[in-house]
């Protein structure tokens, strides 16, 4: 309560000195979760990015599409660390800078990515999966003790019955089909707790139902997490999409609801050839 | 339950593994027994010959399982764990150079007998101290863990993998068959280091000896088949076949994946440092050779005989085929070579997951079939 009120006071100061330090804290005092602003990639001259600048609020749903080469997996891996920018900043809240984290420090500090093709454990069973992929002390010496408690043995019940696999609970991964794989591996991410899911595709090869549900559980996370959805099926980013991205050419083309999107002349241009 | 050591708890649902286990235990106590007990005219006596013979295959069984832990559950296909296995002999080597005292060619008791001859007047630093059978330990495990943990440090933070990483650990363990052969290394050069008279002040040669050491073998090698299944089973276990499975999936899960590597290598190292010190004592002789690539492709040829992450089938790959080295060798010289490349090629085309993994499909094959005969 206090030091609420106070904002100023050395505890909260020491709070805020703290939020760098701890990689768990993100700090979002200012409602924008992730910021990229003027990020060029540029591959042997070719730009995948393009002094791409791109905001996402906490707990925002985001769908981005863009034509193929437009720079939406770029876009994801300079997020996750996989690629670092020629120029630009990248900063996780107000505190961390990604450009200068590897790709294990931004995933425990909170940023969960699904891949564009399936990535599970395959001689993992699926809930083993689950397992590995728990918000926990990820070290080599911890894990070589680690046991699972109780309440950790709880949420991945939990986690099993959101993606619907509690039956295929003992089941080697690669023996689910496709759709049951992206299932597990947005299960993975939530094991995470992230704060934000970046997700690449997350309905390609699913059937209608498969694609329903996922995107009555992608809509279900926004709030508690920010997502990140990068899909090319149209009619699915409709379903769920309340502000849409458009990128081409590596850069941001229009930004708005789908209706504002779909009604951009350039847009059109962009995705129907003139 | 709760209350059993994590070791064992292990091993619970490990079948193959507590066959081996009995098995090892039966053949560690009857070995000694046979050959110590039951007198030379009764055909049941085992000579003492054939005690070295099984001993050594025990050692070659402890580095199949190292070799198991890095490649068949980590992925990491080493072509120079030979080095390791090498290395740990080389530093038991020493300790009994130094055991041989004054008793060697030259009589002086400071200096083995390869150093008199080159004219050295003292013992260089590096072999201060592998007087101490503790000292000499430590090393057997110290040099070739710390060589893992340098080489590995470089390798996995710069993203070697596959191919290119068993190309370098292939290099690594030429460049030291080639330092080992110059005499101004200090270790014998060519000869190596033989002539070895005592352990612990006990003579090397007699009976007795032979059977502890083949003892010490089984007994290092089911140690060490306990803490591998351990650790397989931990979740480091776990961890480690997820990166062999998927490693940049394990990396965006937020494991530091170039840190699970670094480990598992090490470790294996380690063991492998042991397998080499309990060999040397058994076979009288360390030299450069030991540090040949070909024998660090052997050992992969061992493991992918027995089938690959299962530990038991490294044990069974390295007996079996080593085995199939001294029947060979023996009765066809010629053809020894040929049948190690012929096996390598048929495991490799038919039986992918090995010896273990054609027992599993056989097993599983009989499962199925059960309930279908019972059923009317």
């Amino acid at each position: 309560m206090n030091s609420a009120d106070h904002p100023l006071d050395s505890e909260h100061i020491g709070e805020i000195g703290r939020h760098a330090l701890i990689p768990d804290t993100v700090d979002v005092s200012h409602r924008t979760i992730l910021y990229l602003e003027d990020v060029t990639v540029s591959f042997d001259g070719f730009k995948a990015l393009n002094n791409l600048s791109l905001y996402i609020d906490d707990g925002e749903l985001r769908c981005i599409i863009g034509p193929n080469g437009a720079g939406k997996t770029t876009l994801m891996d300079v997020i996750t660390g996989k690629t670092r920018p020629d120029t630009g900043s990248v900063f996780f809240g107000q505190t961390l800078d990604l450009t200068e984290m590897s790709e294990h420090q931004i995933a425990r500090a909170g940023i969960g990515r699904k891949f564009q093709k399936p990535t599970v454990f395959p001689e993992h069973s699926v809930f083993e999966n689950l397992e590995l992929a728990m918000h926990t002390d990820k070290r080599v010496w911890y894990s070589l003790f680690a046991k699972l408690r109780g309440e950790q043995r709880d949420r991945i019940a939990e986690v099993l019955q959101t993606i619907n696999l509690t039956a295929q609970r003992e089941q080697r991964a690669a023996l689910l089909s496709h759709g049951q794989k992206q299932w597990l591996e947005i299960g993975m991410l939530l094991m995470q707790n992230p704060r934000v899911l970046l997700v690449d595709e997350p309905v390609a090869g699913m059937t209608h139902q498969e694609m329903d549900h996922t995107a009555q559980l992608l809509t279900s996370l926004a709030g508690k997490h920010s997502v990140i959805v990068v899909e090319h099926d149209m009619d699915f980013v409709r379903s769920i999409a309340r502000k849409v991205t458009v990128l081409h050419e590596g850069a941001v083309l229009a930004e708005g609801s789908m209706d504002d999107v779909q009604h951009d002349r350039r847009v059109i241009e962009v995705y129907l050839g003139e | 339950m709760k209350s059993t050591p994590a070791f064992f708890s292990s091993l619970r649902a490990d079948r193959g593994g507590q066959i081996f286990l009995a098995i090892l235990a039966v053949v560690a106590l009857l070995v000694p027994l046979l050959n110590l007990m039951v007198p030379e005219a009764n055909p049941l006596h085992l000579s003492t010959y054939t005690v070295t013979l099984l001993g050594k295959y025990l050692c070659f069984a402890l580095l199949a399982l190292a070799m198991d832990l890095v490649w068949g559950y980590c992925g990491i296909l080493s072509l120079g764990h030979g080095a390791f296995f090498a290395l740990g002999g080389y530093a038991m080597g020493m300790y009994l150079m130094r055991q041989i005292g004054d008793r060697g060619v030259y009589g002086n008791a400071q200096l083995p007998d390869f150093m008199v001859f080159l004219n050295w007047k003292e013992l260089p630093w590096y072999w201060q101290g592998f007087d101490q059978f503790w000292f000499a330990m430590l090393m057997v495990m110290l040099v070739p863990g710390l060589l893992a943990f340098a080489f590995g440090w470089f390798a996995f933070r710069s993203r070697v993998t596959g191919v290119y990483l068993s190309i370098i650990t292939q290099a690594l363990t030429f460049a030291l068959l080639l330092a080992f052969f110059r005499n101004e290394m200090g270790f014998g050069g060519n000869n190596g280091l033989t002539d070895f008279k005592d352990l612990l002040g006990y003579n090397l040669q007699s009976d007795g000896m032979r059977s502890a050491l083949f003892f010490a073998s089984a007994l290092a090698l089911a140690l060490g088949y306990l803490v591998c299944r351990y650790i397989v089973n931990s979740k480091l276990g776990r961890v480690v076949t997820a990166v062999r499975d998927a490693e940049s999936r394990a990396r965006f899960v937020g494991y530091q994946v170039e840190h699970y590597k670094l480990w598992i290598f090490t470790f294996s190292a380690v063991l492998a440092g042991i397998a080499g010190a309990l060999y040397v004592p058994q076979v009288g002789i360390i030299n450069p050779g030991e540090f040949s690539p070909l024998n660090s492709i052997e050992l992969v040829v061992w493991v992918a005989v027995g089938g690959r992450a299962t530990l038991y089938g490294a044990v069974a790959g390295a007996v079996l085929v080593n085995y199939g080295k001294t029947y060979l060798t023996a009765a066809l010289p010629d053809v020894w070579l040929f049948a190690l490349g012929g096996l390598f090629v048929v495991v490799t085309l038919f039986l992918p997951h090995g010896i273990a993994g054609l027992l599993a499909q056989l097993r599983s094959r009989k499962k199925t079939l059960q309930p279908a005969e019972s059923s009317p």
